[in-house]
């Protein structure tokens, strides 16, 4: 088994700690399945040519599963010269994340480029990224008031400290999702076929039994083009809304369409 | 915050996504830091075919550091001429100079402070203690 990065450093007051849905991640990324599609779509396929793979963690939280692609590239996609980048809304999660993952790739630096603070991928240029990872804030639950955002998200000056109402705000913006707990998840979806690589993009996403797996992956289908949505890893042993699962959402055999379509003008 | 990060990055606003100016983000008012890495030539020649080379261009200039060659370099040119008294044939190769610019440029030159100003809108983003902020009131998502 892989080592889980070490996130000792963090302040879990505000921000996320790592919890079964992160390690859901880190079990299904390095499982013997996605490994082989990771090295099938990066290492062995034509577009392996097109340079290193840019991951992109959505929402980086502590930057766990972040810092554990970039320390296990060899192994999780064939090839050791990957990028990563993160964003989150909580400039805390920022740094902590930056640290995480700077850590866990003290041997290899180049890796890691940096941790944005952002809504979702809304600042990454369109179709740059190859992997995209993320734990939604899933929970049905009332979404965050976010007048508050800029005055709770302010770099603290020396000898501040956070309060409690800043640290529950921050805190809730990792796991609150609105009606169905898919607010915030509908958005990243929408952003997706802008964001994802048009050769090779991958997205992973984490769902909890409430927001209607079933439903996402058939409206993802319904996208055509290919688009593609299977279920690739699951945990939670009891029935219930927490029962967790990654849905992997690519677009099959691209590259034979594209020619295809550039057969038949 | 790397200017490699900055090669990926645009502005936030839905609008600006279809206008070309809206990348590379201009940086004005930076602060720039050195944070050393070590040079990794392999990482280099792969990276080359994600580089928007002209926009890269366009940041150091304005950055006020040394200009970039015009066309982006091939592999070739990132390993240095063998030299003809060094005969150990099994050592990796060296990186020639065009390499260690880059790897200074890419990697180790950060914006520590400043600003990251959208051509197309004008918008301007901070960059604090090396941390870019790309929230937007909520007048502008």
């Amino acid at each position: 088994m892989l080592p889980t990065p070490s996130t000792s450093h963090v302040c879990f007051d505000r921000v996320y700690e790592p919890a079964e849905d992160s390690y859901l991640l880190l079990d299904t990324l390095s499982s013997a399945s996605e490994t082989s599609f990771l090295h099938g779509q990066f290492s062995t396929s034509p577009a392996a040519a097109e340079g290193s793979p840019l991951v992109l963690e959505v929402g980086v939280g502590s930057g766990v599963v972040l810092a554990f692609v970039a320390a296990n590239a060899g192994t999780l996609f064939g090839r050791d010269d990957i990028l990563t980048i993160g964003t989150d809304l909580n400039r805390f999660a920022c740094e902590a994340a930056a640290q995480t993952v700077q850590k866990a790739v003290a041997t290899a630096p180049t890796r890691f480029l940096d941790v944005v603070n952002g809504d979702l991928a809304s600042s990454v240029r369109p179709h740059s990224i190859d992997v995209l990872i993320f734990n939604p804030p899933y929970v049905p639950a009332e979404l965050p008031d976010y007048s508050h955002h800029e005055a709770y998200n302010e770099p603290l000056s020396a000898g501040k400290s956070t309060t409690f109402e800043q640290d529950s705000y921050l805190l809730e913006l990792s796991y609150a999702g609105g009606p169905d707990g898919m607010v915030v998840t509908r958005r990243m979806l929408e952003q997706l076929p802008t964001i994802l690589s048009s050769t090779r993009g991958v997205a992973y996403l984490l769902l909890c039994a409430q927001n209607k797996p079933e439903v996402v992956k058939q409206e993802i289908r319904a996208w055509g083009q290919g688009w593609m949505a299977e279920t690739v890893g699951s945990s939670g042993k009891k029935a219930g809304w927490e029962k967790l699962q990654i849905i992997r959402i690519w677009r099959a055999n691209t590259s034979i369409l594209d020619s295809i379509s550039s057969h038949n003008p | 915050m790397k200017l490699l990060t900055l090669n990926f990055l645009t502005c936030a606003i839905k609008t600006c996504k279809s206008s070309p100016s809206s990348f590379p983000l201009h940086p004005r008012d930076a602060e720039l830091e050195i944070v050393e890495a070590d040079l990794n030539l392999k990482f280099l020649e792969n990276i080359l075919p994600r580089l928007m080379w002209d926009e890269l261009r366009v940041v150091v200039d304005e950055l006020g550091l040394p200009t970039l060659p015009p066309t982006i370099p091939t592999r070739a040119d990132l390993v240095a001429p063998s030299s003809p008294t060094s005969s150990s044939s099994s050592s990796d190769p060296a990186p020639s100079q065009t390499a260690r610019d880059l790897h200074r440029i890419l990697i180790e030159t950060c914006v520590r402070e400043g600003k990251l100003v959208c051509g197309n809108c004008g918008h301007e983003y901070a960059v604090k203690e090396g941390v870019a902020n790309f929230l937007l009131p909520a007048h502008l998502v």
